[in-house]
């Protein structure tokens, strides 16, 4: 089908977008504000990113969602990545019902109970709540997302390719470090990236698990907005958004580029 | 195959996120559902333990009389619970079908444009789910106030003179999720609607249908399981919703993901916190169990 911009198209999708996009834009232009009040405009200013940079809580808050953030992301992904291998390639082993339920609960699960039912865990064992307890929580639901977005890329995957590394002798490990990963890569990284805003973002499971001298920033961002919308806030998520549309975009650039890149070389080989 | 199901290598590729899963996710889950047999109590923990490791298998069956139904009889008795799990079905079945209603259209439009414009509007509407949850939740604040600025601009074109009071109602818990969840709706209905075989409706309107007949008989039943998929998506996690409510709602909102915050966070009551978790959990099961077949089998056609 090739498809055509029909009067009804168009519409949708101009009132769809607008829909998704008009409410941050807003916000966005919102934190350029003079005045205090959010909604008054007066005038063009970048004082609430000045002010931002002597709040030493937000300072704080947001190194210490940085740190867990990295860190969840990357334990995150070496474990949705194998999950991922696990359930795409081995079709049958004892519990891999249980296995696959495991995996795709946590994508649905209301946050609530995920965070209640970790705290408790952590109470039981013992263990202090604070820097490792939330990071530990983020790796437990962000591997699950890593894993969809893994194994979405390894069923498309033409098995034949490992199939003849291991043919010509690598070893299963080898073969998929040298076959497998380079092409599944981009779902790798795109998995990471999921899993780094997943955590930047979660205040709920957070705020069950974490403990004192661990508040990170979407906890500091709730208790102020409670108070009140400021331009403050406002300047932080502006930031945020940037990072996280600047992140993104340039994903995306570099899968684009390694695509380019690779039909090139594959058209050299064929040529040569 | 059967070289890489062998070896340590294989193993060692199930058993280290399963233990994972297992601990971090499922033991969990038992000590919730323990911990709300228990009895409330002031103390660190505030509650009495049921079970011991210490007590051994005698002291297990010993402590199991112990085991109470008190705080599900609590839930049962006190209506503000039962109220809270009947009005956030309902908050989530109503917004599951605006999102519906929203999100079909955009999806539609984004499968029927031209081939090279489909990426960048795929990569529009995933956009602003990378975006925070709670950044999203909290631009709407601004938007919908008194003295917001969708009033401002409602009162500017003359179409009020009063403002609309929108803030803090379930209407603008409603505006909350459907904007927040929109993309989870879109993405499973762009897949299926991508993948099909307009010639269909082609033929359909060659034979006499109207464009509407031909959607309703041909693109919808087709369509069906991105819309089952989507709704899923969207009212599973938006039952247990707490930023949401708790930001954009009323004290008339009445939510179970709030009641369990308050409940843990302000009461201190971890024992009734964990049966209103696991109620929560029990009456998701089915719609989470059913998710998780579709997943499978979706799975299982693409391999």
């Amino acid at each position: 089908m090739a498809g055509t911009w029909g009067r009804f198209n168009i519409t949708a999708l101009v009132l769809g977008f607008a829909f998704l996009y008009l409410p941050i834009l807003l916000l966005v232009i919102y934190s350029f504000n003079e005045s205090r009040l959010v909604t008054v405009w007066a005038g063009f200013s970048t004082r609430w990113y000045v002010s931002l940079l002597s709040n030493r809580g937000l300072m704080d808050a947001a190194w210490v969602t940085a740190r867990v953030a990295f860190i969840s992301a990357t334990v995150a992904t070496v474990l949705g990545t194998m999950a991922a291998v696990a359930l795409t390639r081995y079709t049958r082993f004892r519990g891999r019902l249980l296995f696959s339920g495991m995996v795709f609960a946590p994508l649905v699960m209301p946050e609530v109970i995920t965070g209640l039912s970790l705290l408790l865990l952590f109470v039981a064992i013992g263990f202090d709540r604070g820097f490792m307890t939330v990071t530990l929580a983020h790796i437990t639901f962000s591997m699950c997302f890593v894993a969809v977005v893994v194994q979405s890329r390894l069923v498309s995957f033409d098995r034949s390719l490992e199939e003849a590394a291991m043919d010509l002798g690598a070893t299963p490990l080898r073969a998929f470090f040298q076959v497998t990963l380079p092409i599944i890569l981009p779902a790798v990284i795109s998995g990471w990236m999921l899993a780094f805003t997943l955590s930047l973002d979660d205040l709920v499971i957070a705020s069950f698990t974490s403990g004192p001298g661990a508040t990170t920033l979407p906890m500091k961002i709730y208790s102020q907005v409670r108070l009140g919308v400021t331009p403050e806030i406002n300047a932080v998520c502006t930031i945020l958004i940037g990072i996280v549309t600047l992140g993104v975009i340039a994903a995306s650039v570099v899968n684009k580029r390694r695509e380019v890149r690779r039909q090139r070389e594959e058209r050299l080989a064929f040529a040569g | 195959m059967r070289k890489l199901v062998s070896g340590l290598g294989g193993r060692a590729v199930i058993a280290v996120p399963y233990l994972w899963l297992f601990i971090f996710f499922l033991v969990p889950f038992f000590i919730v559902l323990k911990i709300s047999l228990s009895q409330v109590t002031i103390a660190i923990p505030p509650y009495i333990p049921v079970f011991n490791w210490q007590d051994g298998l005698a002291g297990f069956f010993q402590k199991l009389g112990a085991l109470s139904l008190d705080n599900y009889l609590w839930l049962a008795d006190d209506p503000l619970y039962v109220n809270a799990y009947l009005s956030s079905l309902r908050i989530a079945a109503v917004s599951t079908l605006l999102t519906l209603l929203v999100g079909y259209p955009l999806a539609y439009g984004m499968a029927r444009a031209p081939l090279a414009v489909r990426p960048i509007l795929l990569m529009m509407v995933i956009l602003p789910f990378w975006t925070s949850f709670l950044i999203r939740v909290y631009a709407w604040i601004g938007i919908l106030k008194p003295e917001g600025l969708l009033n401002q601009f409602l009162m500017f074109l003359g179409l009020i003179d009063q403002p609309l009071i929108i803030a803090n109602t379930t209407t603008a818990v409603y505006i909350g999720i459907v904007y927040s969840y929109l993309p989870f709706m879109v993405l499973p209905l762009y897949a299926t609607l991508e993948k099909m075989d307009y010639s269909l409706i082609e033929a359909a309107e060659d034979l006499g249908c109207t464009p509407l007949a031909a959607f309703w008989k041909i693109t919808f039943p087709l369509s069906l399981p991105g819309v089952l998929a989507g709704c899923m998506l969207v009212f599973i996690p938006a039952v247990g919703e707490f930023v949401i409510p708790d930001l954009l709602g009323g004290s008339g909102t009445l939510m179970i993901g709030k009641t369990l915050w308050n409940e843990f966070f302000a009461n201190r009551d971890w024992p009734v916190s964990s049966a209103v978790a696991i109620v929560l959990l029990l009456i998701l099961v089915l719609p989470i169990v059913y998710f998780q077949r579709a997943q499978a089998r979706a799975q299982e056609r693409a391999g």
